[in-house]
């Protein structure tokens, strides 16, 4: 069991001027789920994203992933030990093409000097022409990016993440602004890219998630609320009365 | 340092001291109307120093009007001078963020330079009114004397009153931004300028009268000046530079922060200068304060927000 | 390799605008002024470094420098101590209290000459000084702010009290720099008398050549995917850093960059020009050369050297004549420039003049090609 687990978050904390935004999270994720949270706003829920991917520092706990303190490192680094993350509201280069924001994103040449002698190899193209075809794109290469539709720059970015191949990809509301079908063709995506990585989502509609989750996790307040399949979280009374009861 | 006994260096200490408090205070209220400006609104103004210039000014005038005028009114001017200065660096200020500065408030690079481009503008129109050499405003008598609480120290009166001064509008701006309705309103449309528009603040009235009130300050910090120094078209912009690093220093949206950083950017300058050339005591303050930035950029006093 | 040299030149449309310029540095200038008035172009030529650097480091950085004139002295500093050592040899300083130390230390009691002066006696040292000094101060400057995100106009702020700090500093310390006056009667390099007509013409293409030089290497940073890196930046700096690149050593790298380009140009003005004082190093000058950049539009490498030359020859044309008048001309190009033509002469040139050129050459293209097609059916 444990050498499955991928992710593991141990009594996290963050406080800001005293006010506990994550209060004592413990969470773990293993290699090939597919794990949704979810929570009324405020929960807590992109704040968790952000001290894993490092954006803010936590104020105590540990959040382990495949043996490295993820704390302890710089944004870049985390990224670099194969964690991706994707913004709430796309965050892409407009004023680039699709290729090149797929190439910018491509895990190569990342230092000064390398991305001074960066080329376009074969090998890039290949990669990108791959990655574009995942994400519906393909006849978009060289469209500039801010003209995409809001769906498209959705994919886009998940596109960018699924570039650098990271094994664990944390998505916030990657459906918001989505058309039905696009939703449709989003929770195929999902389910196609989480074989061999972990994905953590976070999303309200209840039926997008209902479509993809291995397992769901409700926060409140910061806190734990319930773990489970969906099914068990939705029959969940303290879930029912978070969600329904105020 | 030798060369000095105990109380020889007590008595230098509270003098140059003193004089700080005098710088102290021009620079407090330089800082306040940019703080107000910058921390509050975002916008860098360049030609903050020229405001205080006009201040200066209106000072320069009111003294030669009422010499040749009313004499006899002399004792008094000042007063009303003060509040001159203050409105007509406001009227000006108001007249500059409606003609320029509302178009820029999304980009602060170009501000900068543009605001750069009006303090040469108003450098040069100083110079074609009132002239390239420095002018000194006709002070009233009372505030020409010192005072000797002890025969070795010796305090210009006119240093005291400009630290009154000083600490009167401080406290006037804290009561107006912190009591005040309007106040309220600064503050709400500085966070959330969408959200106070949706809640139906008028917030282009409210920027532009923000940054005419920071104008006015400074044109008080110029009324203040005329008492220290003689003023010249560039005077304001020998201050700029200290002006921001105080801002910057006490952390930018921080009152308090501001307050601090100015008395002890002040101080350590003025005794420094003692002990020290002119030059070098300015050299190793903005050292120091460069120094502590690149190590704690957040500047002295910064509040933790969730973001 | 010739993908490389495209690249620097700009591909097609920048390799158009760089032979233009070149050709008006290197052949139109020359032909047209006397040495006196290309002697001034040089000078003006020495700024547009600085200018240059500033499109780096602004137009695509999205840093604004207030401290560009610092670098320029530090290259300026260090060409005029060799310089100046050269010229105070042991016989033409004979009648000094101390004959061979700078004529300025003499006057200011200074009987040894300091230890930072010694090594600027070699010329391979001054050479590296001229690249390392900047680059390590501006690094170190870079580094500490970049690393802790600060950015904007913090950033801008920054530069500028360094600018005035250094002006004051080296008008202080008039026994080391020379003071108010700087260092002057600068006379041979290497035994090469600077100050003659031929020197003169020679300086003016070494400069022009180096200026060329320098915005093809920019040409080749900005194609490479670290000039695509920098417009992501400006766009999506989270992004950047949440793709797994350390963003600030891209800044850092910038802002040297445009350092060292600085330096190159004061080490060029000091050697055209003569001197080198604090009057060119400080607040004024440093913020002078973010409007060059402007006037010619702040993306445009071309444009600054053009907006270098316009400005100052404005500046000369009418402090001559008209000094108050300048300011106020000044000061409505800096409001100009944000408020009505941000893109500057290089924008004015692609909304106005960039289609008609890209015409014209199309068409010349297809009157040559048509010219073959005729051949091939004269031959079939």
């Amino acid at each position: 069991m444990s050498e499955k687990i991928a992710l593991s978050i141990e009594d996290l904390t963050v406080s800001f001027d005293g006010f506990k935004a994550v209060d004592k999270l413990s969470l773990y994720v293993e290699k090939n789920e597919l794990r949704v949270i979810i929570g009324p706003n405020g929960a807590g829920k992109t704040t968790v994203l952000d001290l894993i991917c490092g954006k803010t520092r936590a104020t105590s706990g540990t959040i382990n992933f495949n043996g490295a303190e993820l704390t302890r490192y710089p944004e870049h680094k985390i990224v670099q030990l194969g964690v991706g993350r994707k913004f709430q509201t796309p965050s892409i280069y407009e004023n680039l093409t699709v290729l090149e924001n797929l190439e910018i994103s491509y895990p190569e040449g990342r230092g000064v000097f390398g991305s001074l002698t960066f080329k376009r190899t074969e090998q890039v193209t290949q990669r990108i022409l791959e990655v574009a075809e995942t994400i519906f794109l393909t006849e978009f290469l060289n469209t500039q990016s801010g003209l995409l539709s809001h769906g498209q720059k959705q994919w886009l970015e998940i596109g960018m993440l699924l570039i650098q191949d990271p094994e664990l990809l944390m998505l916030d509301e990657p459906v918001a602004g989505m058309s039905v079908s696009e939703r449709e063709k989003t929770a195929d995506l999902l389910n196609k890219i989480c074989q061999g990585r972990s994905v953590i989502v976070i999303e309200h509609d209840m039926e997008f998630v209902k479509r993809i989750a291995h397992k769901v996790t409700v926060l409140h307040q910061g806190k734990l609320l319930a773990e489970g399949n969906m099914e068990s979280v939705q029959n969940n009374p303290k879930v029912i009365e978070v969600y329904l009861g105020h | 340092m030798d060369a000095y006994s105990l109380s020889d260096l007590w008595s230098i200490l509270v003098m140059q001291g003193f004089s700080g408090l005098s710088l102290f205070s021009v620079l407090l209220l330089m800082a306040l109307g940019l703080a107000i400006i910058f921390g509050q609104m975002g916008v860098i103004n360049m030609a903050h120093g020229e405001f205080m210039t006009i201040g200066a000014y209106t000072i320069y005038s009111f003294s030669k009007l009422t010499e040749t005028y009313f004499p006899t009114l002399m004792p008094y001017y000042f007063i009303v001078a003060i509040l001159g200065a203050f409105l007509i660096a406001f009227v000006v200020g108001y007249l500059v963020e409606y003609t320029l500065i509302r178009h820029l408030y999304k980009r602060p690079l170009d501000t900068l330079l543009a605001t750069w481009g009006l303090s040469l503008i108003m450098q040069q129109l100083f110079r074609s009114a009132f002239g390239a050499r420095e002018v000194s405003a006709t002070l009233p008598d009372w505030l020409m004397g010192s005072w000797k609480p002890t025969p070795d120290i010796d305090i210009p009166l006119n240093g005291i009153f400009v630290m009154v001064m000083s600490i009167l509008v401080t406290g006037a701006v804290v009561l107006f931004l912190f009591r005040s309705n309007w106040g309220l309103k600064v503050r709400a449309t500085t966070q959330n300028r969408v959200m106070a528009g949706a809640v139906g603040i008028n917030t282009k009235k409210i920027d532009r009268v923000t940054f005419a009130i920071g104008c006015g300050i400074a044109g008080v910090a110029g009324a203040c000046f005329t008492t220290i120094a003689s003023t010249g078209p560039t005077s304001g912009s020998l201050y700029i530079v200290d002006t921001f690093l105080v801002v910057v220093f006490g952390g930018s949206a921080s009152l308090f922060g501001t307050v601090a950083s100015a008395f002890s950017i002040a101080q350590a300058q003025s005794v420094l200068t003692f002990f020290l050339t002119n030059a070098m005591g300015k050299v190793v303050t903005l050292m120091t304060i460069i120094t502590i930035l690149m190590m704690r950029p957040e500047g002295l006093f910064r509040s933790k927000v969730r973001r | 390799m010739n993908a490389l040299l495209n690249r620097a030149l700009g591909e097609r449309n920048g390799a158009i605008g760089l032979a233009v310029l070149a050709v008006i540095i290197l052949l139109i200038m020359p032909l047209a002024l006397d040495i006196f008035r290309l002697n001034l172009v040089g000078k003006y030529l020495t700024y547009a470094f600085a200018a240059v650097g500033l499109v780096m480091v602004w137009g695509y950085g999205g840093i604004l420098s207030l401290g560009q004139g610092v670098f320029f002295g530090f290259g300026g500093y260090c060409m005029a101590m060799f310089l100046k050592l050269e010229a105070s040899d042991l016989t033409s300083t004979a009648h000094q209290t101390t004959p061979g130390i700078p004529d300025f230390m003499d006057w200011n009691q200074v009987t040894q000459l300091p230890m930072i002066w010694q090594p600027f006696h070699s010329f391979a040292f001054t050479v590296f000084a001229i690249i390392a000094v900047p680059l390590l101060i501006s690094y170190v400057i870079s580094a500490a702010m970049f690393k802790r995100r600060v950015g904007g106009v913090y950033f801008s702020i920054i530069t500028q009290a360094i600018a005035a700090i250094l002006t004051i500093l080296v008008v202080g310390q008039q026994g080391l720099t020379g003071g108010i006056n700087g260092i002057t009667d600068l006379k041979t390099l290497n035994g090469w008398n600077i100050n003659t007509d031929s020197a003169k013409y020679l300086l003016y293409f070494i400069n022009g050549a180096l200026l060329l030089g320098v915005i093809m290497v920019c040409n080749l940073v900005l194609s490479s995917k670290l000039g695509r890196l920098l417009l992501a930046l400006r766009d999506k700096e989270d992004r950047v850093r949440f793709s797994g690149y350390d963003v600030a050593n891209f800044k850092i790298f910038t802002f040297c960059m445009g350092a060292v380009i600085s330096a190159i140009g004061g080490a060029m003005f000091t050697l055209q020009v003569g001197f080198m004082s604090p009057s060119i190093i400080g607040i004024v000058p440093s913020i002078e050369m973010v409007i060059f950049a402007a006037i010619g539009g702040r993306m445009s490498l071309v444009g600054a050297v053009y907006g270098t030359l316009i400005v100052n020859y404005g500046k000369t044309a009418f402090s001559e004549s008209f000094p108050s008048l300048w300011l106020l001309f000044m000061g409505a190009m800096f409001i100009g420039v944000v408020m009505v033509f941000p893109n500057g002469l290089a924008g004015l040139y692609q909304s106005h003049l960039n289609d008609r050129v890209t015409r014209l050459l199309n068409r010349i293209k297809k009157v040559k090609s048509s010219d073959q097609l005729k051949v091939v059916k004269a031959e079939s």
